[in-house]
This record gives C-alpha cells, sequence and structure tokens, in this order.
C-alpha cells in the first residue's frame, strides 16, 4: 500500500476539522456569549452577524464526519461507539441551536428560542470537548473494534476539555463580534475576549503539562532530544500570540484580534498532532492501520482535489458578499 | 435489564431516518419550485412571482434547517450505531457520502446564505442563479445518497475479501442497476410532495379568499406540474418494480404476499400475511393480478416466499401494507391531480370549492407517500443491511442497549418538539402570506391590535377583489 495516501487524507481530514473549528467555533461562540447581551435587538444583532454563515460552516463536521469514514473506516467504526454518548449529546445540541436560527425569525416569543441556542451553542462546545479529551487520552480495543464501557470516557480531563471547548468558542465568537457588529454588542464583546483569554491560557496551559504528565509517549515525543531543539518554539509563539491578541484587543483593533484566536487554535492544535500523529486512535491505531482500501482513498482524493478549492472559492465569495458589518435590518430575511 | 441492541438501534435509526426524510422530500421540490418562480420573476418582471418566491423561501428555510441538522444526525449514526457496516462496506460507500458532501452539501448551505439573506447585497440575477444552484445542489444530494441505498439493494462493482467490501469499478458501483429507478422514482416523488403542498396553500388561499392573485398562481402552477408528474410516477413505479423483481425477487414477493411461486399470483387488494401458516387471510384479490403486472403474462410465474427459509425473508406484513399505503395515495394523487387539469380546461378550477376544500387539506399526500415507500424498499430488503452482503443483525456497534435505548428517548423527545414547532411555524408563515405591495406585513396575530387587523385584512381583500 502506499504509504503517503494515508498520510494526505490524515491532512485533508485534519484541514477538514480546522475549517470547522474555527467556523463553527465562531458561530458556536456567539451563541455561548448570546445570554450576556442585555436587549433583545442586541440578540438580533449578535444572530445577524452569523445567519449567512452558520449552515455552511456546520458542513465542515459532516465533512470530518465523513471524511473519517471514507479514509478511515476504521477508526471511524472505533471512535463513534466509542464516544457515543457524547457525539450524539453534541448532534441534539445541534439540532436545537440549528432550528433556532430559523425558528426564532418566525416566532413571537423568542425567550425559549434564545435559550436552545444558546444553551445548544453551549453543550455543542463541550461535547465537542469531551470527544476530543476523550481520544486524547486513548480507547481501548481489542480485535479492530472498540473494548470499552459505555462510559470510558468519562474522566476529569474529558470534562476539562469540555470546558476548556466552551471558553475557545466563546473567545472566536467574542472577536468575531468585535470584527461584525458596532456599539454596545462589540464593546462588551471586547471586555468578554479578554476573560475569555485568560480562561483559554489556563486550560491550554493544564492540557499541556497534563498529557504529557498522563501519557509518557506523548513526553517522549516532546521532550526526548533531538525532538525538544525543534518543538521549543510551539509553545513561545502561542505565547507571544496571546500576548499580542490582548494588546490588539486594548487597541480596539477588529480584524487582528480574530485572526490571532485562530492563530491560537490552530497552534493548540499543532500540538495536539505533534502530540498523537501517526495515532489516529491513541495509543494503538495509525492511519495506516486504520486506512481505507487505496482504490477508495484514491478516487475520493481525485474527487476532493477538484472540488475541495471550488468550495473554498465561493464560500470566500459569500464571505466577501457579507463582509462589512452587519447592517440593520439585516437579521429578517 | 434486557435491551436488544440490534432491535433498538434498528429502531433508532428507523426513528431518525424518517424523521429525515419528510425534509429533503419537501426541499428538493421546494428548491426546484423557488428556482423557478424566480427565473419567471426575471423574465416577465411580474411581481407575484417574486411576492412567491420570498414566501416560498422563508418556508424553505425553516424545512431545510430542520433537513440540515437531522441529516447531521444520520451521518454520524452510521458510526455509533452501525459500526460494523460502516467497516464492512466503508470503502464502497464512504466515497458514494463524501461526493455528496462535497458536490451538494456545501453548495446548498453556502448559496441558501445569499438567498436568504443576499437580496439587498446582490443583484435579481445573481439572487435567482443563488436559487437555481440551491435546487441543483438538493437534486445532487438525492443522485449520491440514492446512488449509496441501492448499491446497498443491489450491489455490483465489488469484490469481498476477508468479508469486507473493496471497489472493483466506480461506474457501476455508482450506476449499479438498481439506482436509475430508484433515482428517477425519489426525485419525482419529492417533485409531488412539493406539487400537493404548493396546491394545498393556494387552495386554502382561495378558500380563504386572500392573496387571490398568488392563490391562483400557485393552483396552477401545481396542477400543471402534477397532472404529469403523478401519471408519469405510476410508469415509473412500474419499471422500479420489474427491475425489483429481477434483483431483489424476494422483496417483490413479500410486497404480493406470494407464498408459493409454483403457481401464478393473485394481487391482493387487502390480505393479512401469517407468516405462521405462510398464508394469507381474509385476502380481497385479483386472480393472477401481480403475475400480469410482474411477467406481463396471465399465468407467468415468479418467486414465492417459501423459496427462502424464514430466516431470510423480510417482515411481510409490513412490507405488504407498506407499499399498499403507498400505491393508494398514488393513485389519489393522480386522481387529484388528473380532475384539477380538467377543471383547469373547463374554465371552473378557482370555482369548484368542493375541490379547492379537500386540496387544502391534502398537503400530506406525499409526505406519507415518501414515508410508506422507503418502509416498504428498507424494509423489504432485510433481513439483509447489504443484500447478501451483510446482515442487519451483524452490522450494529459495540454498544450496550441501555445506551442506544437512553439516545432513543432523547431523539423522540427532541424530534417531538423540533417536529412540533417547525410545522407550527411553517403554519404561521403559511397563514401570513406571501408579502406584495397592496399586502402590506400583517402584524403578527396575537399582537394587541389583532382585532383591529382582522378587519383589516378584509378591507385588503375588497380592494383586490
Amino acid at each position: 500500500m502506499e504509504w503517503y495516501l494515508p498520510v494526505i487524507w490524515a491532512g485533508l481530514i485534519g484541514t477538514a476539522v480546522a475549517m470547522y473549528v474555527i467556523l463553527d467555533g465562531f458561530d458556536l461562540g456567539v451563541g455561548i456569549l448570546f445570554p450576556f447581551a442585555r436587549k433583545e435587538r442586541e440578540r438580533d444583532q449578535m444572530m445577524a452577524s452569523v445567519a449567512p454563515f452558520w449552515d455552511g460552516n456546520e458542513t465542515w463536521l459532516i465533512l470530518g464526519g465523513g471524511g473519517l469514514w471514507v479514509a478511515f473506516p476504521q477508526a471511524y467504526a472505533v471512535i463513534m461507539p466509542a464516544l457515543y454518548l457524547p457525539v450524539i449529546v453534541m448532534l441534539l445540541a445541534l439540532v436545537f441551536r440549528g432550528v433556532a436560527f430559523e425558528f426564532r425569525t418566525v416566532s413571537r416569543s423568542k425567550a425559549w428560542l434564545n435559550f436552545a441556542f444558546s444553551a445548544g451553542s453551549a453543550l455543542a462546545a463541550f461535547a465537542q470537548g469531551v470527544i476530543l479529551g476523550g481520544l486524547i487520552q486513548g480507547i481501548k480495543v481489542s480485535d479492530g473494534a472498540y473494548a470499552g464501557g459505555p462510559l470510558d470516557w468519562a474522566t476529569p480531563f474529558a470534562i476539562i476539555c469540555g470546558l476548556a471547548m466552551i471558553f475557545g468558542y466563546g473567545l472566536l465568537g467574542a472577536t468575531w463580534l468585535t470584527l461584525k457588529t458596532e456599539g454596545p454588542v462589540a464593546e462588551r464583546a471586547r471586555g468578554q475576549a479578554k476573560f475569555l483569554l485568560l480562561g483559554v491560557l489556563a486550560f491550554m496551559a493544564a492540557v499541556s503539562l497534563w498529557t504529557p504528565y498522563a501519557e509518557p509517549r506523548i513526553y517522549t515525543r516532546w521532550f526526548s532530544l533531538p525532538n525538544f531543539y525543534f518543538l521549543w518554539p510551539v509553545p513561545l509563539v502561542t505565547a507571544l500570540v496571546a500576548f499580542a491578541l490582548w494588546r490588539w484587543i486594548d487597541q480596539k483593533r477588529e480584524v487582528l484580534p480574530f485572526l490571532a484566536v485562530i492563530a491560537l487554535f490552530l497552534l493548540g492544535y499543532l500540538g495536539l498532532v505533534i502530540s498523537d500523529f501517526p495515532y489516529l486512535v491513541p495509543p494503538s491505531l495509525t492511519v495506516w492501520q486504520t486506512a481505507a482500501a487505496p482504490a477508495s482513498q484514491i478516487f475520493m482524493l481525485l474527487g476532493t482535489l477538484v472540488l475541495l478549492p471550488m468550495i473554498l472559492g465561493y464560500i470566500a465569495f459569500v464571505y466577501w458578499l457579507f463582509r462589512g458589518k452587519v447592517r440593520e435590518g439585516e437579521s429578517y430575511h | 435489564m434486557a435491551f436488544d441492541p440490534v432491535l433498538l438501534a434498528r429502531l433508532q435509526f428507523a426513528f431518525t431516518v424518517t424523521f429525515h426524510i419528510i425534509f429533503p422530500s419537501f426541499t428538493i421540490g421546494l428548491s426546484a419550485y423557488i428556482a423557478t418562480l424566480g427565473v419567471m420573476w426575471v423574465r416577465s418582471g411580474e411581481e407575484r412571482y417574486h411576492h412567491l418566491m420570498r414566501f416560498w423561501t422563508r418556508i424553505f428555510a425553516v424545512s431545510f434547517a430542520m433537513g440540515v441538522v437531522s441529516g447531521l444526525v444520520l451521518s454520524y449514526q452510521f458510526g455509533t450505531n452501525w459500526s460494523r457496516f460502516s467497516l464492512v462496506v466503508g470503502n464502497v460507500v464512504g466515497p458514494l457520502i463524501g461526493y455528496e458532501v462535497l458536490t451538494a452539501f456545501f453548495l446548498e448551505a453556502t448559496f441558501l446564505g445569499v438567498l436568504l439573506f443576499g437580496f439587498n447585497r446582490v443583484p435579481p440575477w445573481l439572487y435567482v442563479l443563488s436559487g437555481a444552484i440551491v435546487a441543483v445542489g438538493t437534486a445532487m444530494s438525492a443522485f449520491w445518497i440514492l446512488s449509496a441505498n441501492s448499491w446497498m439493494q443491489s450491489p455490483a462493482g465489488y469484490e469481498l475479501k476477508d468479508s469486507i467490501a473493496y471497489p472493483t469499478d466506480w461506474l457501476a458501483v455508482i450506476f449499479n442497476p438498481t439506482f436509475p429507478y430508484r433515482f428517477a422514482h425519489m426525485l419525482n416523488a419529492a417533485y409531488l410532495t412539493t406539487g400537493f403542498v404548493v396546491l394545498a396553500v393556494g387552495a386554502r388561499y382561495l378558500i380563504a379568499g386572500r392573496h387571490i392573485e398568488e392563490g391562483r398562481t400557485m393552483l396552477r402552477m401545481a396542477i400543471g406540474l402534477t397532472a404529469v408528474l403523478a401519471p408519469l410516477q405510476l410508469v415509473i413505479g412500474d419499471q422500479h418494480g420489474l427491475d425489483t423483481l429481477k434483483y431483489q425477487p424476494i422483496k417483490i414477493a413479500a410486497i404480493e404476499a406470494h407464498w408459493d411461486g409454483a403457481k401464478p399470483g393473485d394481487f391482493h387488494i387487502f390480505a393479512w400475511p401469517d407468516e405462521k401458516t405462510e398464508t394469507n387471510r381474509f385476502a380481497l384479490s385479483i386472480p393472477n393480478g401481480s403475475s400480469l403486472i410482474l411477467t406481463h403474462r396471465l399465468h407467468g410465474l415468479f418467486q414465492g416466499l417459501k423459496s427462502v427459509p424464514p430466516a431470510d425473508r423480510p417482515p411481510v406484513p409490513i412490507v405488504f401494507f407498506a407499499f399498499r399505503i403507498m400505491l393508494a395515495l398514488g393513485f389519489l394523487m393522480i386522481g387529484a391531480a388528473l380532475f384539477g387539469a380538467f377543471l383547469w380546461w373547463r374554465g371552473t378550477l378557482f370555482e369548484t370549492r368542493w375541490y379547492l376544500r379537500i386540496m387544502a387539506h391534502t398537503w400530506w399526500i406525499g409526505f406519507v407517500a415518501v414515508i410508506a415507500g422507503w418502509v416498504t424498499t428498507e424494509s423489504g430488503r432485510q433481513p439483509w443491511i447489504v443484500e447478501k452482503i451483510l446482515r442487519t443483525a451483524d452490522a450494529t456497534s459495540p454498544v450496550i442497549g441501555a445506551s442506544i435505548f437512553v439516545t432513543l428517548v432523547l431523539f423522540v423527545l427532541a424530534y417531538g418538539v423540533v417536529f412540533s414547532f417547525g410545522i407550527y411555524y411553517i403554519n404561521r408563515l403559511i397563514d401570513r402570506g406571501p408579502e406584495g405591495p397592496s399586502a402590506p406585513r400583517r402584524p403578527l396575530a396575537g399582537a394587541p391590535i389583532t382585532a383591529a387587523h382582522g378587519s383589516g385584512g378584509h378591507g385588503e381583500l375588497v380592494q383586490r377583489g
């Protein structure tokens, strides 16, 4: 089997997941910050800032899950049963927050839908963090199938990852709001961004210390020589980005804070990749062991190489179309 | 507690997939209708087409959101509940789903944003083009999902190694033997379903004496469409049946409750198929009817249920009755559409109130027919999840019954709430009606000025009449 095909696919699915985390992350984050808005008009403004995009953003989650199935069926068939409950809770949470977008424009009483939107967003974020944590801490596999119980994922570490995700998406959402809105909403978001940034840094530090401590293989990966020579800049750059982000929020910059948060996410993501590659299902299954038949990976790769640039093109076009601040009255279609 | 994980997983999937198919059945057709209205608006410049386009786009948005979120659930359930299935046929079915995401989902979701929110930001042609792109996207989605499903019914272009399926010929996989019929049947069903919803809404407005111009337009368009597509569906369905007889003869035997293949088959209008005695009770039958339909000969023979052991047969009563519900609704649709066309030809369509009254209440007919049809084909494939490759009972995940039970309850509760509210809000949008310059947007019902507004509504009617 060509050794590089699974690596290309790991890269593609990694990209899809990163796209999902960043794009749906900011609209989930807006949902997480929803309860802190004071007036219905402000909530309308917040919703309008993400309404044209959320649907496309969520499609990356289907690509991530579907892509995992296409390219690594063995991993898909182990991870989904192992993380059964958090996955289904995440899906149900996304159901409620997704329909809230459309129902809210029709409904007379908004209170319940506001709750569905914010609670759904927060719960989905939490569940995604738990899924990530469950994956990092490892999954029990025997004979190529999940061999653990229904609640194996429920550890303090996974819960911490869940909370970290709420803070992380909240931070993305806050900087998105400073970019896309004006007035009290943007002003409040700036304050929230600073608070959330401190939380995110604390969680990042906790996860970065905990994982090498709990998993010897991750410790070896980071701290053995010569790896350490190449890897020490990762935490350093993270700290610099965080510092710049704080300054830019103070300076009321609009675009830079959002980009800085994206950079923070990508750095954290890079850290995870460094810790776990080539394992797709740590600590036992690698990208090669779980790969689909080469014929399937090639067939899908050809289409992806043509279609993905087109998709990125028209998504960029739509973001460009809805550029600038949310305009008055755009909340209704 | 003894939870049967296989039964629970099947119940859960049956529930979530049935809930999901309601929305694509509507949005595939509705997006095409919206695009048609847009093209007519741009070409004729008539505002009523524009009003109707905006009106149906709002309803589309609510339905599409429910379709998206319930579809997202399905794409993960393959793994959570059916991990053995994902593993055994993932090499073949996975890429079909992958192509659905890449060619359809992104297209629909992204351009829906332009259609819903871009009206003030883009020129009319781009706005209408976005509608057309969404319509094409929904049809592409149907293409891939029907291809994947048909492959599970009539697998082709693959080989088995260590009981895992590997693709050998992608064209044979995608265009597997039952796919063209299924795709045509489902796409046509989606357009029909939407046709009857539009027909019902138009009829509702005419009876209420509101939005007369838009109501008449909807009625004409819907009857023009359904009068062609409803009879066409009978032809497609017949061809689909003949094709199924070739590839899944036992499914056809269950549909016809045909036990003994040594005798010609009667067509049972009603019967109670008794799986224990392998006979039909209370049968009301057309002698040799099934033989005539399936073999085009009065004494033609086709395979009976007894030719395979009971363990290899689908649940006969479910398949039998679901098919008859679909068929009966199909004939009702043909009758209703052709009668509407007759009234139109006579010039009395808008005045025949009893017809409008009935049609105003039959918006559900396509949905029920679609669900009955899917129940027929999916139950008829049992006990196989992938015909002759993998049994449903061997396809589940290593997940305990209690987990599946808890999440099943959560799905039923969540979908129950979402569905009730969705129907309620769609109904409210229909009640509010298309907004035109002569029909300024009405304050929401229940607002303090409702009482005064009731007469305002009539005033508008007088103005328009």
